[in-house]
């Protein structure tokens, strides 16, 4: 009745012919009521391995796990931290103890109820050293965990630790189902049982997880009934089954994005989506090595390569530069950093400052008669890397310096070289975490063979900020410290921050409701719906 | 001859577990960690789980202790649990098998029937119009690049004509479909798998056919044959083709290991769960479990082929059935 009122004060003040056009818009989104029924087929290059949630490490496990289960906290749409499970809580002792409220009346798949005694359990499979879970180190910060009524969760923290909160997006799983079991090994794996809104159907091995809608979700039934998820490891038959409808929704290469999909066939049929994506890629030096070290180098570096022209050509601009370690749409993020501009000519002098120049006249920059020559190492099978590293090895040839590539198998380039840090420049990326820490990757205590700051990075400033905001809770002041390591991490140039390439996923038309935003289009996915006459599967 | 084939059987024991040693040892010399894959430069993973991950595994201890330990598991039958998702190898490699058989199977039944007539007429109708244009057809689908072949029939039958489907092994409403709807789905699905696994194999059986073929058309008692009077059609089936078939048959006991292995690429494009995959799969995470049984498995066929073979060559040449005999 309300909103009756007030939208016919807002017809009153306006033309006739607008309120015409206004109405016709109204009584079409009146009819688009929600409709539930019909299936979405998505595609996936690997099989899922284990769906006991907190085994999950691979992509395909941690895509059926998220609509399977529920952690206690989630992201929303703006990677703002929201209740899941959890109704609400309370940080308490300084960032010490974090006091969970549950939320009533929630229950599992098979109709067993949803306690406390359930978070307790995870948290003890999550520390327990016989369990194979890559996720136990934030648990093992946990001191004592408590569950004073069945809906109450008391965790108290040897020390004030922010991303603990994030942590607690972790999947729940059922107690009454795994008690007595090994999780290694567990048939739950293979069937498992959440509180999410889909439940396990069918899986075949390398060929389909089958997943049908949840009636009795806390958060609302979901309106599409069944998710297919196939696996198809071949992009080229994905892009195919795209055309003949096989598959309603993939995740695009830029080429397919602006070339491929151009056609009235993929424009009628499918909506195309584009938002910032969670990793960013870079080239980082060694800096164990002499010529790296001296920051005139690595700057004469960040100037020598054109940035710009390598999102224009590789990503045909479906990426943005990046300045600093952190996702680019995120509160941590300082867009005040500049990106350092192409100028050769700039790198040229720094070069000259540091005692590199071409003193014999062959095209080649030399200091003491040595010329300057190295090699970036690249992951095998990302075109994208190979083909960026080859921009860059021209940009370079420019100002003197010789660069050789070298394509190596990920655990090869992993154990052989970057562990034992055998290299003098290597092309990667991070996929970042939606929580800015990233202590593991550029505080000085994380240099060892195996540890994530093999490029050996230090700067006492930053290690103090890190610790910091470790222990800060307040979002706006953790804000300025991230803000602050951007902007010195980016002052020593470590490395050279390249791109971060956008998310380009693509959906069938007949899905409605489907919007991106910067955690991306997923996040309301049980709010997508089909229309009754365009719905395609029964 | 029961004797003989106990001999045989007896002396591929050791060469067996030769097999498994070497293997074991080599693909523990491959860089890297069953743990990398997912857990490598992941930040969310941490160090100290990563170490926690790899005792787990047993991967501290050394590896001619590993090696014990499967062999002593092996001889038991027991395959070991998979790394990657902990289920036993047998069962892994057991629901990959069929869909691999049933392609393979009926790939090879096409090789041979088309193969092999083409062989004959290729010999028959030496240098003329037809052998030239069989030979270039059978080497053209040698030559040409599998994936590539079947991307261009892919885009060509199922999406200008939208005759078949693109990928897969079945519908998606598989379940809802009749007995007789089920078969005809899966024969859909199937058709261009087989024909395109089949177009690359032709040559080498077409040509062995021929071969064999022109070697025999020039003997001397097709010669007779003709001389006889026999109708050029009794000369070449009922005499050429009887003889020339023959080595030609041991072919298949060389191809029972083929029988269960296949091809990463292949699979991958029309997204086939079947043994290649598995293979693939398995080496790319270093699940040193599942690459280790089929080996064992893939090793067992060979022999097994290599011994039928050899029995075969037996049963169609009486020369080394003689020269064995005087062997033992």
């Amino acid at each position: 009745m309300c909103v009756v009122g007030r939208w016919s004060l807002v017809v009153s003040k306006i033309p006739l012919a607008m309120l015409a056009v206004f109405f016709l818009c109204l009584s079409s989104a009146l009819a688009e009521t929600p409709e539930y029924g019909d299936a979405i087929v998505v595609a996936s290059i690997g099989d899922a391995r284990s769906l006991v949630p907190i085994l999950a490490s691979d992509s395909a496990s941690s895509d059926i796990c998220g609509l399977v289960f529920n952690g206690l906290v989630k992201y929303d749409k703006n990677i703002d931290i929201v209740g899941d499970l959890a109704k609400d809580w309370e940080i308490t002792d300084g960032g010490r103890r974090i006091i969970f409220h549950l939320k009533k009346g929630v229950r599992w798949h098979d109709g067993a109820p949803f306690t406390s005694r359930d978070v307790r359990f995870t948290y003890n499979k999550l520390v327990d050293p016989k369990v194979k879970t890559p996720y136990g180190s934030d648990f093992g910060r946990i001191e004592s965990l408590d569950t004073p009524d069945d809906h109450t969760v008391v965790v108290n923290y040897k020390e004030p630790f922010s991303p603990a909160l994030s942590s607690w997006g972790m999947w729940i799983m059922p107690e009454h189902l795994l008690k007595d079991k090994d999780l290694n090994s567990a048939p739950f794996g293979r069937r498992p049982v959440g509180t999410g809104p889909y439940k396990f159907k069918s899986w075949k091995t390398g060929e389909k997880i089958e997943l049908a809608s949840n009636p009795d979700y806390f958060d609302g039934a979901p309106y599409i009934g069944r998710y297919i998820y196939r696996i198809i490891p071949d992009d080229a038959t994905i892009f195919l089954e795209l055309q003949t409808g096989g598959v309603d929704s993939s995740v695009l290469t830029p080429l397919q994005f602006t070339r491929q999909t151009d056609t009235p066939s993929f424009r009628s049929r499918y909506n195309k989506f584009r938002y910032p994506g969670f990793g960013y890629t870079y080239m980082g030096y060694n800096l164990s090595d002499g010529r790296f070290r001296d920051i005139r180098v690595r700057r004469a570096i960040d100037h020598a390569v054109n940035k710009e022209e390598i999102v224009r050509t590789v990503f045909f601009s479906l990426g943005r530069v990046i300045t600093g370690p952190f996702i680019f749409d995120s509160w941590a993020y300082n867009k005040s950093v500049a990106p350092a501009p192409y100028d050769p000519s700039r790198a040229k002098e720094l070069l000259k400052d540091a005692g590199w120049y071409d003193a014999d006249g062959d095209g080649w920059i030399e200091k003491d008669g040595v010329e300057f020559e190295f090699t970036i190492l690249i992951n095998q099978g990302n075109n994208e890397r190979l083909r960026s590293a080859e921009m860059i090895q021209n940009y370079l040839k420019a100002v003197g310096m010789r660069v050789k590539i070298r394509t190596l198998e990920w655990s090869a380039l992993i154990n052989d070289f970057i562990n034992k840090r055998k290299f003098d420049a290597v092309l990667m990326g991070w996929f970042l975490p939606r929580d800015p820490d990233c202590y593991d990757i550029w505080h000085s205590s994380r240099t060892r063979e195996g540890q994530f700051n093999f490029i050996g990075y230090g700067n006492g400033e930053v290690d103090k900020l890190l610790e910091e905001g470790r222990r800060t809770f307040d979002q706006e002041e953790r804000a300025l410290i991230y803000k602050k390591i951007h902007s010195l991490i980016n002052a020593d140039s470590p490395c050279l921050f390249l791109y971060s390439p956008d998310a380009l996923p693509i959906v069938s038309k007949r899905f409605r409701g489907v919007e991106a935003s910067p955690i991306g289009i997923g996040y309301n996915f049980t709010k997508w719906y089909v229309p009754k006459e365009e719905q395609k599967y029964k | 001859m029961f004797k003989y084939i106990f001999r045989k059987a007896v002396g591929l024991i050791p060469v067996f577990f030769g097999i498994t040693l070497i293997s074991f040892f080599v693909i523990h010399l491959a860089p890297g960690k069953p743990t990398d894959l997912n857990t490598a430069l992941n930040p969310k993973v941490s160090y100290e789980s990563r170490e926690r991950l790899e005792r787990l595994y047993g991967l501290d201890r050394p590896v001619y202790e590993q090696y014990a330990s499967w062999l002593k598991r092996f001889v038991m039958f027991d395959f070991g649990r998979s790394f990657i998702d902990d289920r036993p190898v047998s069962e892994r490699i057991l629901e990959r098998i069929p869909v691999t058989l049933g392609i393979n199977i009926s790939s090879m039944l096409l090789i041979f029937g088309i193969g092999l007539p083409l062989g004959v007429l290729a010999a028959v109708k030496r240098n003329r119009i037809v052998d030239r244009f069989s030979t270039v057809f059978v080497f053209a689908g040698f030559s040409a690049p599998e994936f590539w072949v079947a991307l261009l029939a892919m885009s060509f039958f199922c999406i200008t004509l939208g005759w078949l489907p693109v990928s897969g092994i079945k519908s998606l409403d598989f379940e809802c479909l009749t007995m007789g709807g089920k078969i005809l789905d899966v024969a859909r699905h199937m058709v261009l798998p087989v024909c395109i696994a089949a177009f690359g194999s032709l040559a080498g059986i077409s040509r062995y056919m021929r071969s064999s073929m022109i070697g025999i058309m020039d003997l001397d008692f097709i010669r007779a044959a003709r001389a006889k009077g026999l109708s050029e059609r009794a000369v070449i089936f009922r005499h050429a083709v009887k003889n020339a078939i023959l080595p030609v048959v041991t072919i298949i006991g060389l191809s029972v290991p083929g029988l269960i292995g296949g091809s990463v690429i292949f699979e991958s494009i029309f997204a086939i769960p079947g043994m290649g995959r598995l293979f693939y799969d398995s080496v790319m995470a270093r699940d040193y479990p599942t690459i280790m049984g089929i080996l064992s498995v893939g090793a067992i066929l060979t022999l097994f082929g290599n011994l039928l073979a050899d029995l075969l060559y037996h049963a169609a040449d009486p020369r080394i059935r003689v020269e064995e005999s005087r062997k033992l």
